[in-house]
């Protein structure tokens, strides 16, 4: 899948809480439990199904956090693998429905 | 001819539930399992038992969801299959006539209540000393049932298994449970409120370090029992889980097993309670048995 077409959605089967400047994650459908660093937590709350990773990574990662941008989009790819296999993420080349996004976690 | 159904009331954690059943062998174990906790209160919830053979208990397969169609709860293991209606506060349970599924039938039952009004069940050890409750939390063999034997003389046991947890005006409260674990010791029916959550670990010297916010809830979502595939449950937990970190204080206690590790606990409780917590006992209102006298 090209990097350019990535969209990332939170799944609607998941419970999330920010704290201290990290975010806690916890899928409904099997009680896993995850907690996500800074980096992590920003790409997380940023994956609304309509804004391409590419974006994201630019905006809330190389924009907030001192990194170099073809690492961080690297490391991004990487994360929303690992997460998107938890049912944590929803991943396409396509836009995602809103449905699948919630609210933005508190 | 059928036998007359009776009904033994069990009260854990200020919940009292009916159980019934036709089976008088079966009611006079339940009655000598919950001894202790049985209650004259009105129930607000009640389980029909009908017993069958069925296969054996596993921890590993319990299934816990919701049957969309009726709204009620399903509750599933190889031993036991049950139905709850959180509407009517009734349930039908089939099992085999063994303690364990009954325990775990109530055990899942307590924690659905819960959840719905803020509170849980945490694998972990408590006891009661000087009128507030202590948790000893951590993995298997991490010294729960260490230190609830290390415990001074005038402690009360709540348990060495599973804690019972309600939020209350001043923070939370424990309640003790017949649910027990290495002790084979059901604990007090009694409550007070939670001085501090410790998880152990065993080392060289007694310490007590702090843990991160973050990573006390981490450590919290990890021993808190919850069984349900719901993603409602799963908000209101993890929303219970954070808002308990943020009213009790939680430690790693490391630990030499012996008895001075309460001396530790108990200094832990005083000097905390003269930093941050002036008016906690004035604030808190306990709301089952006051805690016995030589607690």
């Amino acid at each position: 899948m090209p990097e350019n077409c990535i969209y990332i959605a939170r799944s609607s089967a998941i419970a999330a809480r920010a704290l201290a400047g990290e975010m806690m994650v916890m899928n409904s459908a099997d009680s896993t439990f995850f907690t996500l660093n800074e980096v992590a937590s920003a790409i997380f709350q940023a994956a609304d199904g309509r804004t391409p990773l590419r974006d994201i990574v630019r905006d809330r990662v190389c924009g907030q956090f001192d990194v170099d941008p073809e690492q961080a989009q690297a490391d991004a790819e990487q994360f929303i693998t690992e997460l998107s296999s938890h049912g944590i993420l929803l991943v396409s080349n396509q836009p995602l429905s809103s449905q699948t996004s919630r609210e933005t976690p508190r | 001819m059928t036998e007359p159904r009776q009904v033994a009331c069990v009260e854990i954690g200020g919940i009292p539930i009916a159980l019934a059943t036709s089976d008088q062998p079966f009611l006079d174990l339940l009655r000598r399992r919950y001894d202790g906790f049985l209650s004259s209160s009105r129930p607000e919830f009640e389980l029909e038992f009908d017993l069958i053979s069925a296969g054996s208990a596993s921890a590993d397969d319990v299934r816990v969801r919701r049957n969309t169609d009726a709204d009620q709860w399903i509750l599933e293991r190889g031993d036991f299959r049950a139905r709850w209606d959180p509407r009517t506060g009734r349930g039908r349970v089939r099992q085999n006539a063994n303690p364990y599924s009954l325990d775990s039938v109530l055990r899942i039952l307590h924690s659905l209540i819960l959840a719905e009004r803020g509170g849980f069940l945490l694998h972990a050890a408590s006891a009661i000393c000087e009128g507030r409750a202590y948790l000893f939390s951590g993995v298997s063999g991490a010294g729960k049932t260490t230190m609830t034997r290390l415990a001074p003389p005038n402690i009360t046991l709540l348990t060495d298994e599973i804690s019972y947890l309600r939020p209350s005006p001043g923070g939370y409260a424990a309640f003790g449970t017949p649910f027990s674990g290495e002790l084979a010791k059901a604990g007090e029916n009694c409550t007070a409120p939670v001085a501090a959550l410790f998880f152990l670990e065993q080392g060289p010297e007694n310490k007590i370090d702090e843990l991160p916010p973050a990573e006390a809830v981490r450590r919290l979502m990890r021993n808190i029992l919850f069984f349900a595939e719901d993603h409602n449950l799963a908000e209101k937990l993890l929303a219970t889980a954070c808002d308990f970190v943020a009213r009790v204080p939680i430690r790693r206690l490391t630990f030499y097993p012996d008895t001075r590790v309460w001396d530790l606990v108990r200094n832990f409780d005083r000097n905390f309670k003269r930093k941050f917590e002036p008016d906690f006992d004035r604030n808190f209102v306990g709301n089952l048995k006051e805690v016995p006298e030589h607690a």
